[in-house]
């Protein structure tokens, strides 16, 4: 390997990394929009029951 | 009881702000180290590796360090909030720090032809800190969740803070060093514009940080309300 193929080895592990980072926020709050969701629906139902 | 702190509104519309500032300083920082900064005469171009390898390495540290602070204050205050306060830093203190092992590793394989060295007490250290708080996440998941597990968490993040100085300093206690020492107490050894680069680098390894660490306690507090939430309508 070059000397400039590691530079951008090392840069490029910096922005595989956060990129990873950013996917799994994305996961975690597309999974709290469903609950959010899931708990609205089941708030609805009890307002209604009542 | 709820994880939200008064100022949890205030949070919600800095993170894209400083998102956003993080994002602009990073391509600043980039900017600079390619096309601003000097080409070393000793190193070349692998040199450059060093504008994010040890600005992302101070960034561990003070993440860390940000994480022995909030235990601190649970101890002090016993306000459950600084516990979540606290696990999120480590957590980001080890994602700065895996990448500082990974791009390290890149740079000595760059300059010095090898991947790693035992040799080399700067090394070894910052892989000491680095598995010492990669331990943290095994204890704390291993207790059940309440104020024994807070306590017992905050006093590890606590011992924790000692590593940091002893590898901080390693580079300038060891005499058979390869690692490089660009600070001395001279002042730092390179050209203006070389310093200037590292401190926007560094500037902007630090937002980014302070973005994701408050988006990442944004989403923890958003978990913990919800779960509240689902036990109260259950």
């Amino acid at each position: 390997m070059s000397q400039g193929e590691y530079v951008a080895a090392a840069y490029g592990v910096v922005f595989v990394a956060l990129l990873v980072y950013v996917a799994i926020i994305a996961a975690k709050l597309a999974r709290l929009e469903r609950e959010t969701a899931e708990l609205a629906e089941l708030a609805r139902t009890r307002h209604a029951d009542v | 009881m709820s994880t939200s702190s008064p100022s949890s509104s205030t949070s919600k519309s800095a993170v894209p702000a400083l998102a956003a500032l993080a994002a602009a300083l990073v391509g600043i920082a980039i900017a600079f180290a390619f096309y601003v900064a000097p080409e070393d005469a000793d190193q070349g171009i692998s040199q450059r590796i060093f504008y994010f390898h040890v600005p992302i390495a101070l960034t561990a540290y003070a993440c860390f360090a940000w994480g022995a602070v909030k235990g601190l204050l649970l101890l002090w205050r016993k306000d459950e909030r600084y516990d979540l306060e606290s696990y999120v830093a480590i957590h980001q203190g080890t994602i700065f720090g895996s990448l500082t092992l990974l791009t390290g590793s890149i740079w000595a394989k760059a300059s010095w032809g090898h991947w790693w060295l035992w040799s080399e007490n700067q090394l070894v250290l910052f892989l000491v800190l680095f598995l010492f708080y990669s331990a943290y996440f095994m204890l704390r998941f291993s207790i059940e969740e309440g104020p024994r597990r807070a306590n017992i968490s905050a006093v590890y993040a606590l011992f924790g803070v000692v590593l940091i100085p002893v590898s901080f300093l390693a580079i300038r206690l060891a005499e058979n060093i390869i690692h490089p020492t660009v600070f001395t107490r001279d002042g730092p050894q390179m050209s203006g514009v070389m310093f200037l680069t590292f401190c926007i680098a560094w500037l902007a390894m630090s937002v980014l940080a302070y973005a994701l660490y408050r988006l990442e306690l944004l989403g923890k507090r958003l978990d913990s309300n919800l779960r509240e939430l689902r036990e109260l309508l259950t």
